[in-house]
């Protein structure tokens, strides 16, 4: 599924190399809920744009379902994203001039799929996540934890290989944390393949499977 | 693409006033073009009509080197007798005072023959034109146009009266019509005129010769304009040597011609400038267009993490671009019909009318996609190169 064999990225801050990522060597099987926790400046964000196919490792390969990932061009990379990764992110990232509906269905209208398929799909996603009656509000007209669902609709409605959460429960109270921690339980239950990057432990041990990041070095933390 | 089109009319709507300001320039850029074009059209086209309404059907022919063989009356005649050739007017014209019982004023004389009246399509009011024999016999008979007899004489039922003309008597035979569209209405309005016979004019007159230069001619039923120059041009090369320089024949087609070509540069002109108000138009489309990509830089983030590959944000952005420059277009088009029928509303009473030009309309709508193409091109492409994780990330 996920495969990174001895990943290394190095930003430049002026004449001094960062290594955001040491040699990280990660595997993730299919269906499997892995939580990647670390303090900030650990490099989490760093293997999160990796994994997400937002950005290209310097060093190292990286195979995603058995599809080697380098040197694509930004137009391949979209494409990927696109069919093979939902992404759900801290601030929701949704987008504010588009109902719930319309922000679910925009990744569908990339892939190209025609107008009754994508009312289907994208009808099926805000059934999941139970926001079928929110369906034609704006994001400012949500609660924080609905908009959350929505783009968990959303990272969900393209049937990606792998669901990729950055800190999805950053921005919510402790309530709301466990709805949304509920509904990714769920999508694990369905079979879903899905990866948490946060810094709250309390998320993290909710994953089957805990992966400790710290100087762009990855440590199983055995549970 | 109808998603993009949807997107676009959908962030245009977002912000009404910013797009209404956006689009002004092109709608004033649109309305300048279309106005000024139309307008220029319009009275052109009047002008023109007027022109061709003097008659098209008739040739100026005017001899300017004799070769030393004046061309008589009679040889200027004969030339009706060619095939093509209608008929054929020698005239000549001077300056006079009329006078009749204490009433003076200047009165333009024609001398000229029967043929005068069918080429130049004049119409009688009263009594009748000058005869064959009137010329032949240089009789003292005058015909009049409408306002010499209603000023002069007084009233226009005058035939048989005896007008003065430099002190010689004429019985006035016949009144013609007033007719605005006449050559003498439009290059000599306000003048009295007065046709006498060709050879009493001369008879009269110390400085005039018998000798014709000036004659009009008119073509055969049956011939055309051209083929009737052709005839009298090969009679006149025939007659004077083979010197082309010696004559000249022209007809209002040449006028015409002239107008015309007067009137597209004036279009064109006008046009031009306009255009550039256009291209000013455009500019602030690009200027808005940058500022709105910078401001959508998350929205870009958005879309491009969720699979919105270059060539679909491109897309994006540069139909909002078109879109608003088209809208903008259609404002300013649909203002200067308006305006046009406003303008034709207040200067109907002179007979003039605009009308928006097709082709115009057509112009400016090519013009308004391209610059719609040309400047959202470039903040398209800055939207479109963004990378997915720096615009993500952009303000927070």
């Amino acid at each position: 599924m996920i495969d990174l064999k001895n990943v290394s990225k190095v930003y430049w801050m002026g004449h001094e190399a960062v290594h955001a990522l040491d040699h990280a060597s990660l595997h993730i099987d299919p269906g499997e809920f892995v939580s990647i926790i670390g303090p900030s400046g650990s490099g989490k964000s760093t293997l999160m744009n990796i994994i997400g196919c937002l950005d290209t490792a310097d060093e190292g390969e990286y195979l995603l379902d058995g599809t080697p990932i380098e040197d694509y061009s930004e137009n391949e990379l979209a494409r990927i994203r696109n069919r093979k990764i939902g992404f759900v992110f801290q601030s929701f990232n949704l987008i504010a001039k588009l109902t719930a509906q319309e922000n679910v269905e925009l990744p569908l209208i990339y892939q190209g799929v025609k107008r009754q398929e994508r009312r289907e799909r994208v009808e099926e996603a805000l059934d999941r996540v139970h926001l079928m009656k929110r369906a034609n509000h704006l994001p400012t007209e949500l609660s924080g934890g609905q908009q959350q669902r929505v783009a968990i609709a959303r990272a969900i409605a393209t049937a990606p290989s792998l669901i990729l959460g950055d800190e999805p429960t950053g921005n919510l109270d402790s309530k709301t944390t466990q709805e949304i921690m509920d509904i990714f339980h769920e999508l694990h239950r369905q079979g879903n393949t899905i990866v948490l990057i946060t810094h709250d432990p309390e998320v993290a041990r909710q994953a089957s499977r805990v992966i400790h990041i710290r100087d762009g070095h990855l440590t199983e933390v055995e549970p | 693409m109808m998603q993009s089109m949807k997107m676009a009319m959908k962030s245009i709507a977002g912000n009404k006033l910013r797009a209404f300001l956006t689009m002004l320039g092109i709608i004033i850029g649109v309305m300048a073009l279309v106005i000024l074009v139309s307008l220029v059209n319009g009275a052109t086209g009047q002008v023109t009509d007027t022109i061709s309404d003097l008659g098209s059907n008739l040739l100026t022919v005017s001899i300017s080197d004799d070769k030393g063989q004046p061309l008589s009356l009679k040889e200027a005649e004969a030339f009706s007798e060619e095939a093509a050739i209608g008929q054929t007017a020698p005239y000549q014209s001077a300056s006079v005072t009329g006078k009749f019982d204490s009433t003076n004023a200047t009165v333009e004389v024609y001398g000229t023959t029967a043929a005068y009246s069918d080429i130049q399509q004049l119409s009688l009011l009263l009594g009748r034109f000058l005869k064959r024999s009137d010329v032949e016999n240089s009789t003292f008979v005058c015909v009049l146009s409408e306002s010499a007899a209603t000023d002069i004489i007084g009233y226009t039922d005058c035939l048989g009266q005896q007008i003065s003309l430099d002190g010689t008597k004429f019985t006035v035979v016949g009144v013609l019509e007033e007719d605005e569209d006449s050559l003498t209405a439009v290059f000599g309005s306000g003048s009295y005129v007065a046709y006498i016979p060709y050879t009493t004019l001369i008879r009269l007159s110390g400085e005039l010769s018998s000798d014709v230069t000036k004659f009009y001619v008119s073509a055969d039923t049956g011939s055309t304009m051209d083929q009737a120059e052709a005839a009298i041009t090969e009679k006149l090369l025939e007659r004077l040597e083979e010197d082309d320089d010696a004559f000249t024949v022209s007809s209002q087609d040449v006028l015409e011609g002239a107008m015309s070509s007067v009137t597209s540069i004036l279009q064109i002109l006008l046009g031009g400038i306009a255009g550039i108000s256009l291209v000013v138009g455009g500019i602030g489309i690009m200027n808005i267009m940058l500022v709105t990509v910078t401001e959508r830089t998350r929205e870009i983030g958005i879309r491009k993490a969720i699979g919105a590959s270059r060539a679909v944000i491109l897309e994006q952005f540069l139909l909002e671009a078109v879109v608003l420059c088209m809208l903008g277009c259609g404002i300013g088009i649909f203002l200067s019909w308006g305006i046009l029928r406003l303008v034709t509303a207040v200067v109907s009473g002179i007979g003039l009318s605009f009308s928006l030009q097709a082709n115009v309309v057509w112009i400016s709508v090519g013009f308004c996609f391209l610059i719609g193409v040309v400047f959202g091109l470039y903040p398209a492409n800055k939207a479109a190169k963004m990378a997915p994780i720096d615009a993500l990330h952009y303000g927070g």
